[in-house]
């Protein structure tokens, strides 16, 4: 490749997101003026709370964990022309799972053997919810927006049901604590991390992260896979058989989220609790636009979103907590308005030049 | 027109646009007298489209002077040129299929009766128009209903309504049967007569012969000749569009045809067919080898195939043919004749209905496209930048699909870069594709190289039947005589081939047997000998409904 389309590349993947950031920080400093504060104190305040101390960073960290895994759950359906928007029911259904299994194993089970039974059952309970909605669209038709959103309430709504009638502790919406297959916390190898959620899930999102890379951009089973979203018709003239390979995506999809679950239940708080995945289906989604649905990419917004979400209560004294909510609103509309539109900037040469 | 004073009808000078690093146009010029034809050619990829967008009002240029009428308009807007009488007739249809020809019509500009819609006045006003400019066309048809041919005769009805005096059409024969062609250079004639001026993109080197008066042509977003028509030959054309000398006889030259006059004809008959009547003698064809009946199996056999639609309805009925080893068998036909569904039938794009197909001893018809592939069946398809490419996978990458899986290692299915980068280089060497970079994106390459990739996938390999679907379709002329040569090739190398192609110069050309396909059915067969243009044409729209006569 010349010198100039890996330019063209670079311009391509860093320029969007860079221009949406930035119209959040202008969107940012008219909010931060509008409730009277300084806008550099606060954002040396938010610097602080996250980056600028190790229990922050290691919340940042913790939060990171999570989105990783539901932006790639979002990415990977994207990459197959799919849009994944079940993210937070997989994402409980694979934390409730691997609670399950951690609960059933005696406490005396061996650690490792622990540990890899219940990621793989999240990751099993993930896939089985992102294979329903799969083989609905494959064998249906059924549009996979409208069937992952309804299957977010029946899973939650069936999962709370679990919850508050079978298996709470009294008078809490969470499961009894869960001695087999507990996760390490980061401040065990790095003590700095102390008193933080951090931990080895992390370490393996980020595999995941890098599973997903590979998958997709070095084997058939991925080149097929992002043919069928960049172009099915011409998937199927190369022998791809479009209906397995949504059903197969979605599935990866959503074990990909499932996964995710392991952080908050095997490695924070040891149980499976009601409402813990609200929020980071919506903002995987969030991830996934920013990281350009690129596994680094989502690596790297996943820690963005995660500062900004563990900033907002750094600065909760002189802000309200709802301008970081605001902020991340922003981001997301800006990076939805902005990217089209900048790479249509980018790209209109190529394309053009191609019709003519 | 004939008054020297006059200004010119539209007047580009020193045009230069680009699409991002990518140049379109630089430098390119094009004067267009009033009341006449100019046909503005070039390879695809030449910039005549992007240059005739910018005098249309799409886009402004990066740098350059526009003129209409000697006024500058440089940089106007759409609304500006449909305002001064410029209108620009695109390859694709702007109709809206549900609404009659009438409403089409005056869609944007409707007559009113205070608040409500004056469809009496409408009528009126769209009859006067169409007949003024002599079209044929039953203003209360639903565009739906219609074919392609009469579509575009209500496009250009549409842009007459609305005042148009400078006429621009983008490649209008592309998809039109050769009676309908003539139609359409009958109205066009008849509107240069009431003084319309007309600006005829094309790349049909016949069709500038037969209805322009002046030929613009440009290379490389240059202008590179302008050139009165009459004072020309299709071979100087040819040479100023590729800037070199093209061997006509590749392009156009029917094999077992009889000699053509020596002398180019002007008005040629068979209007669609591109370079039909070039003044070139047949290639001799008398010692390649021909189909024997002896031939052990026939490669691709299909009995009876009826193919539905999504509504159930019959694209393909009844259709049987058979091509021995070394043959091709033509298929003409105006487009949307069930060719389409015939072929991607075959290729296990499309269920089948009833019938069967064979290849070889095997029964195919409920294969998989996979399976039909690693079989020896091969598929050019139609539409190479919807089917034939990912456009936004490399090259190389599109040099391996449809056989992605011997490019894998088991178990996880890794694929082998350094495979995959040597089938491409090889690839990129064997057929000329340029730029022969394997790792840029198939979108950049030019209609022609995409092309290439195509053939260069379907038929480097190892295959027994290949489908060739439009395989010349908006390419360039050097392209059209390699790919022609690359089929040929394979036929004289025993390849079974069924060619589908709109231009019947193409089947004349490269056809051992000619089939015609009309509303679904096979309404003639006929070996080379015997086909023409004349006898041909009929069949093609149906006016001569012979018996379906089994291959």
């Amino acid at each position: 490749m010349t010198a100039l389309a890996i330019r063209e590349r670079a311009e391509e993947a860093l320029l969007p997101p860079l221009v949406a950031l930035l119209i959040a920080l202008v969107a940012g400093d008219l909010l931060i003026l509008s409730v009277g504060q300084s806008p550099a104190s606060v954002f040396a305040l938010m610097l602080q709370g996250t980056w600028g101390n190790a229990y922050g960073f290691g919340q940042v960290l913790y939060k990171t964990t999570t989105l990783i895994c539901t932006g790639l759950c979002v990415s990977v359906g994207l990459r197959a022309g799919l849009f994944n928007i079940g993210g937070e029911g997989q994402l409980a259904a694979g934390g409730f799972a691997a609670a399950l299994v951690g609960l059933a194993l005696p406490a005396t089970t061996p650690s490792l053997i622990a540990v890899a039974l219940c990621v793989l059952a999240a990751i099993a309970a993930g896939g089985v919810a992102g294979w329903v909605p799969g083989v609905l669209r494959a064998r249906f038709g059924a549009h996979e927006v409208i069937t992952t959103i309804m299957l977010n309430f029946i899973t939650l709504a069936a999962l709370n049901w679990a919850i508050s009638t079978r298996l709470r502790v009294p008078e809490t919406l969470h499961t009894r604590d869960v001695h087999a297959g507990a996760l390490a916390r980061l401040s065990e190898l790095v003590p700095a991390f102390h008193g933080s959620a951090a931990n080895v899930s992390l370490l393996i999102a980020l595999a995941a992260a890098a599973l997903t890379g590979w998958y997709l951009f070095r084997t058939r089973g991925g080149y097929d896979l992002r043919a069928v979203g960049l172009q099915p018709e011409a998937a199927e003239y190369g022998g791809v058989r479009v209906g397995s390979v949504w059903i197969r995506a979605l599935t990866m999809s959503g074990a990909l989220a499932g996964l995710g679950g392991i952080n908050f239940v095997l490695g924070y708080k040891h149980y499976y609790e009601d409402g813990f995945a609200t929020g980071y289906g919506f903002l995987g989604i969030a991830v996934a636009l920013v990281g350009r649905n690129h596994p680094g990419g989502v690596v790297l917004a996943s820690l963005f979103f995660a500062t900004l979400s563990q900033g907002g209560l750094a600065i909760n004294a002189v802000v309200p907590r709802q301008m970081v909510d605001v902020l991340q609103g922003v981001v997301i509309i800006a990076v939805a308005a902005s990217v089209p539109e900048v790479r249509r900037v980018l790209r209109i040469g190529r394309r053009r030049s191609a019709e003519a | 027109m004939s008054d020297g004073a006059e200004p010119l009808a539209a007047r580009l000078s020193g045009i230069f646009k680009s699409y991002g690093a990518v140049p379109a146009n630089r430098g390119a010029s094009l004067d267009v007298a009033a009341g006449e034809i100019h046909a503005l050619v070039g390879e695809n990829g030449a910039g005549k489209s992007t240059l005739m967008r910018m005098l249309a009002g799409l886009f402004p240029p990066d740098a350059g002077r526009i003129e209409v009428n000697g006024r500058d308009v440089t940089g106007w807007s759409t609304a500006d040129a449909i305002r001064a009488g410029v209108s620009m007739v695109h390859q694709h249809f702007m109709l809206i299929p549900t609404l009659t020809v009438a409403e089409n019509v005056i869609l944007g500009r409707e007559p009113m009766r205070g608040w409500s819609l004056d469809m009496a006045k409408a009528l009126i006003e769209v009859r006067t128009v169409a007949e003024e400019s002599g079209f044929r066309v039953n203003v209360h048809e639903r565009v739906r209903d219609l074919s392609v041919g009469e579509a575009q005769r209500v496009e250009i009805l549409k842009a007459l309504f609305r005042g148009a005096r400078i006429l621009i059409l983008d490649e209008p024969t592309a998809v039109l049967s050769p009676p309908e062609v003539q139609e359409l250079w009958r109205v066009l004639r008849s509107l240069r007569e009431s003084g319309g001026t007309i600006v005829l993109i094309t790349h049909k080197l016949d069709e500038v012969m037969a209805v322009s008066d002046h030929v613009t042509v440009m290379r490389h977003g240059e202008t590179v000749a302008t050139m009165l028509t009459t004072e020309t030959t299709p071979a100087a054309i040819a040479r100023a569009m590729v800037g070199r000398d093209v061997d006509l006889v590749m392009v156009s030259s029917a094999r077992r045809a009889p000699p053509l006059p020596s002398r180019p004809s002007r008005a040629v008959p068979g209007g669609a067919a591109p370079l039909a009547r070039s003044p070139l003698p047949a290639a001799e064809g008398a010692s390649r080898r021909r189909p024997t009946a002896t031939a052990s199996l026939t490669p691709l056999l299909v009995q009876s195939l009826t193919v539905k639609g999504p509504r159930r309805e019959r694209r393909v009925t009844d259709v049987s043919l058979s091509i021995a080893p070394g043959e091709i068998l033509g298929i003409a036909g105006v487009e949307g004749n069930g060719q389409t569904e015939l072929v991607e039938a075959i290729a296990g794009l499309r269920a089948v209905a009833s019938g069967r197909i064979a290849l070889g001893d095997r029964d195919i018809t409920t294969l998989d496209v996979r399976r039909r592939a690693a079989l020896g069946l091969a598929h050019i398809p139609e539409d190479r930048q919807r089917r034939g490419l990912v456009l936004d996978y490399s090259v190389a990458d599109n040099l391996i699909l449809g056989r992605q899986a011997s490019f894998a290692h088991r178990p996880a299915g890794r694929l082998d870069r350094r495979r995959i980068l040597a089938n491409a280089r090889d690839c990129l060497a064997r057929f000329d594709i340029r730029p022969a970079d394997p790792a840029l994106p198939a979108r950049a390459l030019s209609g022609g190289n995409q092309q290439k990739v195509i053939i260069a996938r379907e038929m480097g390999g190892d295959f027994s039947v290949l489908l060739a679907s439009q395989p010349t379709r908006g390419v360039d002329v050097g392209a059209v005589e390699f790919i022609h040569a690359q089929l040929r090739a394979a036929r004289d190398a025993g390849k079974a081939i069924l060619l589908v192609s709109a231009e019947l110069a193409e089947i004349l050309a490269l056809a051992d047997r000619v089939a015609v396909m009309y509303r679904g059915r096979i309404v003639g067969l006929m070996p080379r000998d015997e086909a023409s243009v004349e006898t041909i044409g009929p069949l093609m729209t149906g006016a001569q409904d012979a018996a379906a006569v089994p291959a």
